[in-house]
């Protein structure tokens, strides 16, 4: 049981104080209701190179991260196709500078030319560090765009392209500041050794004067029903085959989601899941396959992926997925294999909740999704599920129509 | 409410802060094996480890230490690999096993109340492992695969060729994977390596986590019989490469090139290490660094930059590593030339040095939180033979190191010609 409070200040920022009297470190957690999903297309990984600028001073601060070094703090900060969140852990003493901190530029940035200038070289660095310059580096950006038509999931974080990031202005980072980056679109959570009231007095104190800003309402294109089966070859410099395999799923806050969250662990995660037994040990088709999904808000992908051994042809690896889909659509899942994936969905739980860090930013996650009290009846909704709801979101999940197929050539003839 | 936001809230220096290494219960099994333990925590979950003296330095051949300690979890003469796996992942246990260059390790993370049914199964691997050849057929084959992916990054091949420079080809830490390597493994060579090194070999135990009332039991049931026979410490020769510049073309449509920078420096508990690691602190081992604040924030040539010191019994080695635009490798090497050169030339001014001992006592409070931290922190003491004197030494030492101490050290380590530089493209 994560112990929590939660209250509102008057300009509609979101509150949560997670005491812990065990610790002598604090966190003050930040999440801002804004991702890549809510970017402009022809202006795509724009929020993830508004992060990397809140780090570039704000309006009475020049310097962000050296007052917090000074207080023997560290933070950093993230942007998903959902959500961005800003973090920091320090020394619980020294609490106040953070509120300090991250009060300031939520007020205002001090929207610097030199900051934009560099952020965009980094950023581009960072492009082709993750995205160009690695095997497979472009296949999320392929396989998005493949099954999403309209919803920008068809975009990643990091952009569809350099050329979005190279020529962002100021005057767009202005303007999606002022959007999206205001008490109306934030949640704040301070977790540590820290009582509710004196939080309260210290967000009042920093936070309080702030305007309040327009909340944001999303209004994201809905990706249409997909009624055929999409395929995409590619070639690539790559020395090994690799098959991508992606079909839609419900979002974080629809009924049925924690059943695909167990039903994805048991066909894919982990050395005694159905794929990983069948395919990489017993048929040896592939070197390595996994299934996951990525937790997103809205409609997400449910993927299943794995390079293949050498000598194996793309369409025979396909069909030995299929083939195992269609056994448990056949022949069904066992209770001791649902039991399996409670198990482990409580052990990953347990783990989770031990760091600080972690809680505050679930708390944060959790109220954004509309209540932080789901951090502590989440377990209950998957201890719920029951094989027939497995079933039900299989059989749904794993229609021909729902499927998108990529398959990575490797253009050589091997190394 | 008006506030004046140019004024930063008061701080406590987080220099000042007193702080502590919580001490572990430390024990030993009947047959000698040494067990710290660090029972707290919030959560109902444990962690077990069981560290062998039986890494890298240990193999007579390339990859046989790895590949031992990955096939511990195979196959029994009881069980199939795949009812291993069963068996942890059905209790939402985490069973993981890693080769480093002097220990290999068996670590275990689960519920608190599934100790008692867990650790039996564990005695089992170390005890019954058969390293099955078809286990061992599909293993190959994969990291063969995974070999030939690696082989196609520009920071991987920088990484392994930095370390060739610093210590040669036939120094474990020096030595690295080629694929046919891999073909001349078989089963029954492993299964000899593993009953010197595992199922006769040397261990030490290190648990942590909200702990059964009785773990001390039984630890000693399971784990007190083995047979714990003392293994000698090899010493390996280091010999580094003479030439001291590489320029490395490996993907001719590279966008970026992996830069490696290095220069041999002493283990731990020689007396530089603390004053060094407090030097490399400022130079490049946090987001704050000169490094970082020059060629990431200032120039925008990398999305990161760090320096470190290796974390090596034997001896350790002084690493700066980036990934730059290939048209920027050669300008951002210059940039790392430089900042060493004022390092060596100007006294660090003590604003910059306050922030640096206060960040590095902070990032040490956050780092203790938690017993898995704790016993991670203890694991790396006691495998390098060290007690917590030297955790306080530390500490002794952020606190009083001076300017001019950061200068001598600059001179002494910080010049250019003592280092290798590679870029990979």
């Amino acid at each position: 049981m994560i112990s929590f409070e939660r209250f509102e200040l008057s300009n509609g920022l979101r509150v949560i104080v997670h005491p812990d009297f065990t610790t002598p470190n604090a966190v003050l957690n930040v999440m801002y209701d804004v991702g890549a999903r809510d970017e402009d297309p022809d202006r795509t990984g724009f929020a993830h190179l508004f992060e990397h600028l809140m780090f570039g001073g704000s309006v009475n601060i020049p310097e962000y991260d050296e007052p917090l070094q000074r207080a023997g703090g560290e933070n950093n900060a993230y942007t998903t196709n959902d959500l961005t969140n800003y973090y920091i852990q320090l020394p619980a003493v020294n609490l106040e500078t953070a509120f300090w901190l991250e009060s300031d530029r939520m007020l205002s940035l001090a929207f610097s030319e030199k900051s934009l200038e560099v952020q965009r070289k980094v950023v581009c660095e960072e492009f082709k560090e993750h995205y160009i310059n690695k095997p497979y580096g472009d296949v999320w950006h392929k396989m998005r765009s493949l099954a999403f038509t309209k919803h920008p999931y068809r975009w990643m974080t990091i952009g569809k392209e350099l050329k979005h990031i190279e020529e962002a202005t100021l005057a767009d980072v202005k303007a999606f500041f002022k959007k999206h980056y205001c008490p109306a679109n934030a949640v704040l959570v301070v977790a540590g050794p820290v009582n509710s009231a004196d939080v309260r007095q210290l967000t009042e104190k920093w936070f309080g004067d702030i305007p309040s800003g327009l909340k944001y309402n999303r209004q994201l294109p809905i990706e249409p029903e997909q009624t055929a089966a999409r395929r995409l070859v590619v070639e690539a410099d790559v020395p090994l085959d690799a098959l991508y395999m992606c079909w839609h799923m419900p979002g974080r806050m629809e009924a049925g989601y924690q059943a695909v969250d167990m039903l994805t662990d048991i066909l894919g995660s982990g050395a005694s899941s159905r794929l990983h037994q069948s395919l990489v040990k017993e048929q040896k088709l592939f070197s390595n396959v996994e299934c996951f999904h990525f937790g997103s808000t809205d409609r997400g992908l449910l993927t299943i992926e794995g390079k293949l051994v050498k000598g194996v042809t793309l369409e025979a690896a396909e069909q030995a997925i299929q083939k195992e889909i269609d056994k448990i659509l056949q022949e069904g899942i066992n209770e001791a294999e649902l039991q399996k994936a409670k198990n482990k969905t409580e052990s990953m739980i347990a783990f989770e909740d031990m760091s600080l860090m972690n809680r505050a930013t679930s708390l944060a996650h959790y109220e954004l999704l509309g209540d932080a009290n789901m951090m502590n009846t989440e377990f209950a909704r998957y201890a719920a599920v029951t094989t027939d709801q497995l079933m039900e979101q299989a059989v749904n999940i794993f229609r021909t129509e729902n499927m998108n197929v990529m398959q990575y050539r490797a253009k050589t003839a091997g190394v | 409410m008006s506030i004046d936001r140019m004024i930063a809230p008061k701080i406590v220096d987080a220099v000042d802060f007193e702080l502590s290494l919580p001490k572990v219960e430390t024990f030993t099994l009947r047959n000698g094996v040494p067990v710290y333990a660090f029972n707290g925590g919030a959560e109902e979950v444990m962690s077990v480890e069981w560290v062998f003296w039986s890494g890298n330095s240990y193999e007579s051949m390339n990859l046989e230490a790895a590949t031992a300690n990955f096939l511990l979890r195979n196959g029994t003469s009881q069980r199939t690999a795949f009812q291993i796996n069963e068996f942890f992942e059905y209790h939402g246990a985490f069973l993981q096993r890693n080769c480093y260059n002097e220990t290999a390790t068996l670590s275990l993370h689960g519920l608190s109340k599934h100790m008692d049914t867990l650790l039996p199964v564990v005695r089992e691997l170390i005890m019954d492992s058969v390293m099955p050849a078809d286990e061992l057929a599909t293993y190959v084959q994969n990291m063969k695969q995974r070999l030939s992916v690696s082989l196609k990054k520009c920071d991987f091949v920088a990484g392994r060729l930095i370390d060739t420079y610093l210590f040669g080809e036939d120094h474990p830490y020096g030595r690295y994977t080629k694929a046919e390597d891999f073909d001349l493994l078989n089963s029954e060579q492993l299964l000899s390596f593993y009953d010197r090194y595992y199922r006769n070999g040397e261990f030490m135990l290190f648990v942590a986590g909200k702990l059964p009332a009785n773990f001390r039991e039984q630890l000693d049931r399971y784990f007190g019989d083995l047979p714990n026979k003392k293994v000698d410490r090899p010493l390996h020769a280091i010999q580094p490469a003479t030439q001291q510049r590489y320029r490395i073309e490996n993907d001719p449509n590279g966008v970026q090139g992996a830069i490696r920078i290095a220069r041999p420096f002493p283990n731990r508990i020689h007396p530089d290490f603390q004053p060094a690691m407090i030097l490399n602190t400022l130079f490049g081992g946090f987001f704050g660094s000169r490094l970082m604040s020059n060629i990431r924030e200032d120039k925008g040539y990398t999305y990161g930059i760090h320096s470190y010191l290796m974390n090596l019994m034997q001896s350790s080695a002084w690493m700066i590593s980036t990934e730059a635009g290939k048209d920027v490798c050669e300008a951002t090497i210059q940039e790392v030339y430089k900042e060493m050169r004022v390092l060596r030339e100007e006294l660090v001014d003590e604003e910059e040095l306050s922030l640096v001992k206060n960040y590095l006592m902070g990032s040490l409070l956050g780092d203790l939180d938690g017993p898995f931290q704790i016993i991670g922190r203890w694991k790396n003491l006691i495998l390098n033979g060290c007690t917590d004197e030297y955790f306080y030494q530390t500490i002794r030492i952020i606190k009083s190191i001076t300017p001019e101490q950061l200068r001598t050290l600059s001179a002494q380590y910080l010049r250019e010609e003592d280092f290798y530089e590679l870029i990979v493209v």
